[in-house]
């Protein structure tokens, strides 16, 4: 269990960084809409947002109701909300 | 329309509960230059910024203040979350409380309640973007004061990220008001208000 929430901050701590990436480069690319580089630098970090958001839905919890894939619980309401301590 | 994403921008995990740094850092909450005036402002101008990449900015700086607002409310619960009423009242934190129990509310560190009065939306992109470059200029001078009466580590690092993104919106706005006054009259840009001049199609 240890190992699990380890992994589980990890991960999430991964998101946080891939995605300010792509929020830092969504601004700039607003006002800089030809910069190739700038648009190779932004793909680079959506493929791995896209991957890291989908491993921590599978095997933790949705963060997205576009990666929720609920079964026989609604996951999606009964998570952690971003406030509490802990991992956030 | 949005999306909600159920994480915060950036980790918050408060240790040691502070009334008193939760009754100052709610100013970038609900207070005059705080991050609800700061996406409202954002969002409400947008309709008319006749250009469409510097309309695109403001949609996408006003979402990312939109989680900058989770950010400090995040640190205003968790800073007074599970307070005695002892605690309370040493700490002067009873003039919230006597109102709003450890409920978060949008209000300034002095009181007043959240008003729109505090920003703009002139329907003008020069003048709307001087006031958005003003705008995040204020909140980094807040998140400066802030981080002057604060020294508890655990709030101060997610604090000194707030502040450096309002100086990365510094520079995107300065862009966009250099996008505008590019295709404007160089003699004089204030000529004319190409929200309302050139653009609608009225006859």
């Amino acid at each position: 269990m240890l190992t699990q929430s380890k992994n589980q901050e990890q991960l999430l701590h991964w998101i946080d960084m891939v995605s300010l990436m792509m929020v830092d480069l969504t601004l700039y690319l607003d006002t800089h809409p030809y910069d190739a580089d700038a648009i190779d630098h932004f793909n680079h970090y959506q493929a791995l947002y896209k991957k890291a958001m989908k491993e921590y839905a599978e095997n933790f919890e949705p963060l997205t109701l576009s990666t929720s894939t609920p079964e026989h619980v609604w996951c999606w309401g009964l998570s952690r909300n971003p406030w509490e301590r802990g991992i956030s | 329309m949005f999306n909600y994403e159920k994480r915060l921008q950036y980790p918050i995990n408060i240790c040691q509960k502070n009334p008193a740094a939760a009754a100052i850092i709610i100013s970038q909450y609900g207070g005059p230059d705080g991050e609800l005036g700061a996406s409202l402002r954002y969002l409400s101008q947008r309709y008319t910024m006749p250009y469409r990449e510097v309309a695109g900015l403001l949609t996408d700086i006003a979402v990312e203040e939109l989680g900058h607002l989770e950010m400090v409310s995040t640190l205003v619960y968790q800073l007074t979350d599970g307070l005695s009423p002892e605690e309370i009242k040493a700490s002067g934190y009873d003039k919230y409380f006597v109102d709003h129990t450890l409920g978060v509310y949008p209000q300034a560190a002095a009181g007043f309640p959240f008003s729109a009065s505090s920003f703009q939306s002139k329907g003008d992109p020069i003048t709307d973007l001087y006031e958005d470059m003003a705008a995040e200029q204020k909140a980094r001078t807040t998140y400066d004061n802030i981080l002057r009466l604060v020294k508890d580590p655990d709030i101060i690092d997610p604090i000194r990220f707030l502040r450096a993104r309002e100086i990365v919106h510094f520079q995107r706005f300065g862009e966009a008001l250099r996008i505008v006054t590019d295709r404007l009259n160089e003699k004089n840009f204030y000529a004319i208000n190409p929200a309302y001049d050139i653009f609608p199609k009225r006859k």
